[in-house]
């Protein structure tokens, strides 16, 4: 499989990244090549054998339900481009 | 022409956990903006999230509510979208391998007679992290981004399309609300966000395929959501009718206008590239782990039910209303343990207690609750007399202290006064009925004397005038005699 230059715009656009014509190109050629190597690992069969969601075997460790955690907004909020109110400002959204 | 309606739920139940799923930020509802977002919940880069066990012991409990099966390994996955209440770009989500597979909910829909049962099969539900919020008004153009909320724990619960009607999807949608408060895992708090619907809807001609459907967002309330999925379908059906095809969209209700508006619609439909979160390893739930959530699991409310039916004779419809909530049903026990008196009691609960504590009649002057916010809590409001006051109360009407008119009086008495003996109110308010025989044969002997004219009547025949009779031996006992007893004795003595 090789993606064209529109799939390249699109996953741009999902990703919310700004490329030139000249950058979807090299783009475009460069994911080719990385969907060149996957094509070699899919060559490999695999047949009975468990698809695993981690590339290490181990499972989950939990934590226990206790807060554990200090308001830090002050410090957070020193960082903060815009904020107000206790609430960081970001340019409008409306749906 | 028929048309068939199909409608499928998604509904987000926040978990009654202390922490948020992935970081050990409070949940508390009400905090000042941003106080409650911790590093990892706003996302700073190289913070790790840690799955919260509580919220695990959440979902096995929904599992084994609702016959499902539950994954003895399940895999957290990367929801990606771009929104600035989602600061790392994507939600922690499960996707191909959810914590909760099928299972059930038994539902009924109506009442009395014509109530019909159905079983609504759920797909899946998975545990996730809520977004943060967004404010959008009062900051000159730009909008507030309140991050306490990012980070709770969300299960999200997934029907099959098995509804047919707006009916069956509220029905559906409270027994789900009754069911997480039950075993403890949400507290259903509707006007706080922890228990939200959407709804898939969508029309056809029946036994054709399916239609296209369109999702409403964010139905806050039951009665939203019968108003949004009745305005919906009639939508549907007219744009049909008129030969416009459906596209598939999201939807949001306007309760002021009473209809549903787009959102979005599919040409920007969300991609959402799913892949296993690389920061969180499987989750492993044993055996021993479901064993033992489910040794602590409480009896559940159809198991509940069909004991109440046994045991105290009581109807289907009783047996429900009683198991509408854990405390209700806990109530209704301790009570019929203390007075042996099942039937009283349930009709007592029933009729008062809920009235009292739905209709929010604490005193007269007080105005009842708005519906929409009686039927986002129900079971909120408390009950103001313990159980083993009302075993009491019905005692006394039991061993004919008192008359049933009297212990309604009692009982308002006591669900508003302050907290009081049962008898000693009985006894303040002059309640006690008279029940010395002697005593009540006296006063309609007074009476038959006093009115001569109406016994005559009634020897002539006269049904009316026997009323009138026993209007006024009550009257002469301040309605504190047994109203049988006096006109029991008003025959007998009118027959000799």
């Amino acid at each position: 499989m090789s993606l064209t230059l529109e799939d390249v715009t699109r996953i741009a656009l999902l990703s919310r990244i700004d490329l030139s014509a000249a950058e979807r190109e090299a783009t475009r050629d460069q994911l080719n090549g990385i969907l060149g190597f996957i094509e070699q690992l899919q060559a490999v069969d695999t047949t009975g054998i468990e698809p695993m969601a981690h590339a290490v075997d181990v499972v989950q460790r939990l934590r226990p339900d206790v807060v554990t955690e200090t308001d830090r907004r002050a410090d957070f909020q020193a960082v903060a481009p815009e904020t107000e109110a206790g609430l960081y400002l970001v340019p409008r959204v409306v749906e | 022409m028929n048309w068939e309606v199909v409608i499928g739920l998604e509904t987000h139940a926040q978990l009654q956990t202390k922490s948020k799923i992935f970081s050990g930020s409070s949940i508390a509802f009400g905090a000042e903006p941003n106080v409650q977002a911790s590093a990892v919940d706003i996302a700073l880069p190289g913070v790790l999230p840690v799955l919260n066990h509580e919220a695990v012991v959440c979902a096995i409990k929904f599992g084994l509510a609702v016959g499902a099966q539950i994954a003895p390994r399940s895999i957290f996955a990367r929801k990606n979208y771009f929104y600035p209440d989602l600061p790392k770009g994507y939600q922690i989500s499960q996707f191909e391998i959810p914590v909760v597979s099928g299972g059930g909910l038994a539902i009924t829909v109506g009442s009395g007679d014509a109530a019909t049962e159905k079983f609504v099969h759920l797909t899946r539900a998975h545990l996730e992290e809520d977004a943060g919020k967004s404010l959008h008004e009062d900051f000159h153009g730009r909008t507030g981004i309140d991050l306490n909320r990012a980070g709770t724990p969300l299960l999200e619960i997934v029907t099959e399309p098995d509804m047919r009607s707006s009916a069956e999807a509220v029905a559906y949608a409270k027994a789900l609300h009754a069911l997480v408060q039950w075993i403890g895992i949400c507290d259903g708090n509707m006007q706080e966000g922890s228990f939200r619907c959407d709804a898939n809807v969508s029309v056809r001609r029946p036994g054709g395929p399916l239609g296209t459907r369109r999702e409403i967002k964010n139905l806050n309330s039951f009665r939203f959501m019968q108003q949004a999925i009745d305005f919906e379908v009639q939508w549907q059906i007219n744009e049909i009718t008129e030969g416009r095809a459906i596209r598939q969209a999201t939807v949001l209700f306007d309760p002021d206008s009473g209809e549903t508006r787009s959102m979005r619609s599919k040409e920007d439909a969300h991609d959402y590239r799913y892949f296993p979160d690389p920061d969180l390893l499987p989750l492993e739930i044993t055996p021993d782990w479901i064993a033992q959530v489910k040794s602590e699991l409480p009896e559940l409310p159809q198991a509940m039910q069909a004991r109440f039916q046994a045991a105290y004779g009581l109807s289907a419809y009783d047996a429900a209303t009683l198991t509408a909530s854990r405390d209700m049903a806990k109530y209704f026990e301790a009570a019929t343990q203390a007075c042996k008196q099942p039937k009283l009691v349930a009709n007592w609960v029933i009729n008062e207690v809920r009235r009292f504590m739905y209709e929010g009649a604490r005193d007269e002057q007080e105005e009842p609750l708005p519906s929409e916010v009686r039927d986002g809590i129900p079971g909120r409001d408390v009950i103001r007399i313990p159980a083993e006051k009302l075993a009491e109360l019905i005692t006394r009407i039991t061993d004919a202290t008192i008359s049933n008119a009297g212990a309604k009086k009692a009982f308002i008495e006591l669900w508003t006064g302050p907290e009081q003996k049962v008898d000693e109110v009985i006894e303040r308010m002059g309640l006690k009925q008279i029940t010395d025989t002697g005593a009540i044969e006296a006063l309609v002997d007074d009476v038959l004397a006093a009115n001569q004219k109406s016994v005559e009547e009634y020897r002539a025949g006269k049904e009316k005038a026997f009323n009138a009779l026993v209007g006024q031996a009550m009257k002469a006992t301040k309605g504190k005699a047994n109203p049988q007893q006096v006109t029991d004795l008003l025959k007998k003595k009118l027959g000799a």
